[in-house]
């Protein structure tokens, strides 16, 4: 394309390295308005103002950086990590999504005041700002909210661990001391690891303590049936202890075979019973009584 | 590719490969109820835990295989099935096959039933 000597016939390219040159000739007086703005709109309340100075400083740079080159990784990287930062301290999607509109605002105006006597030339200025003010708007705001979920997801899979734990506590004896409710995706989770305790350990007895468990929906109780067949198959006993009055209606209810369900009432009853399928047999000696 | 079969003491051993065919399944049916005559085995084990996957005609199979060997004289466990493998089964509904079928957790396992079994029997005069 030929290079024209009328402003107004700048090529594009040309044009955003000078609106990018004016925005950084202005970075501290605009940073600073951005600043003021935010307080204002009681935006990132949980950050005193030093903080947030320092957290919007990366994002005004980067934005420039992006009307510059179009390349939004270095941007994105910044908001991986921002995010990373503040969302352990409760800053609001809102809150994410309200500074960066308040700094789309700001650098608009600047240019607006720059170049308002020349009519088309504005016109193109804002061509070229536009979809790369919007593109900052939304890679940081949807960064924010992945960063989020990812959060979210992470600890849920780590209760998730946590909560359906199996543990060999004789020779070939497991235990699963279960708390808490049991939704389809525990319950899944739940056969997986029993089935793979019971080949890792080669267990032929598990004993499945629900005392900890209110209820359990109709599918939920099925599928527990269902893994009780399995372990089976695969040679090992299940004994199931505590069920509450409230599960046991259910299994009745729902109408499985329940000759295949072998129930002890407590857990002690449970543990015992299990010794007593391997050969184990506890004796009280007279010491231990004194 | 046919199944070897092995003998351990009175014991066939078959380990089933992954992949195994309808046809290879037929003729191992075929093979252990022969030479369960010409070795007068007690006690037949068939080893899955290689194969990821037990479908209809699998667990027909190995029904039909259980039931027969013990009217030749001689007891049938199934071991290694591998965890997902049992609960799709039982989702299936396929685990009823196995109601009058031992199953066991692996290899070492399944002798030892069978040598208990065996004691059993003798101890019961047959």
């Amino acid at each position: 394309m030929p290079r024209q000597r009328r402003t107004n016939q700048r090529p594009t390219g040309d044009l955003l390295i000078e609106l990018a040159a004016h925005l950084r000739e202005r970075r501290i007086a605009l940073r600073e308005e951005w600043v003021e703005r935010i307080v204002q709109a009681e935006l990132l309340k949980v950050m005193d103002k030093a903080e947030i100075v320092n957290e919007v400083t990366g994002i005004y740079d980067n934005t420039v950086n992006v009307l510059e080159s179009g390349s939004i990784d270095s941007l994105q990287a910044y908001a991986t990590n921002l995010s990373g930062r503040v969302i352990p301290r409760g800053v609001e999607t809102s809150d994410v999504l309200g500074i960066v509109l308040l700094l789309r605002d700001i650098l608009a105006r600047a240019l607006f005041t720059r170049y308002q006597n020349d009519a088309p030339l504005l016109r193109r200025v804002l061509d070229a700002y536009e979809p790369a003010a919007n593109r900052v708007c939304n890679v940081v705001a949807a960064t924010y909210v992945g960063e989020r979920v990812r959060t979210i997801r992470e600890q849920q899979e780590a209760i998730r661990e946590l909560s359906t734990p199996v543990l060999q506590i004789r020779e070939r004896m497991l235990l699963l001391p279960i708390v808490g409710v049991i939704d389809s995706q525990r319950a899944r989770q739940l056969t997986e690891q029993l089935l793979r305790g019971i080949r890792n350990n080669r267990a032929r007895v598990a004993v499945m303590d629900v005392t900890g468990v209110p209820s359990l929906d109709s599918k939920v109780a099925n599928h527990l049936v269902q893994t009780v067949e399995a372990c089976r198959l695969m040679g090992a006993d299940v004994i199931v202890t505590g069920l509450s009055a409230e599960i046991a209606q259910t299994l009745v209810t729902i109408g499985v075979d329940l000759t295949k369900l072998n129930a002890v009432g407590d857990l002690q009853g449970g543990l015992e019973e299990a010794e007593q399928m391997l050969g184990f047999k506890v004796i009280q000696t007279p010491e231990t009584t004194a | 590719m046919a199944v070897a079969v092995l003998k351990q003491k009175s014991y066939l051993i078959a380990t089933l490969h992954q992949g195994i065919t309808d046809a290879e399944f037929s003729q191992l049916r075929l093979d252990l109820l022969n030479r369960i005559g010409e070795v007068a085995s007690t006690g037949v084990i068939l080893d899955v835990s290689a194969l990821d996957v037990l479908d209809s005609f699998a667990t027909r199979t190995l029904r039909d295989v259980a039931l027969a060997t013990r009217l030749r004289g001689a007891e049938t466990v199934i071991v290694g099935i591998q965890p997902e493998v049992a609960f799709a089964m039982v989702q299936l509904g396929l685990s009823l096959r196995f109601e009058e079928v031992t199953t066991t957790l692996d290899l070492e396992e399944g002798l030892a039933w069978l040598d208990a079994h065996v004691k059993r029997a003798r101890s019961h005069g047959r």
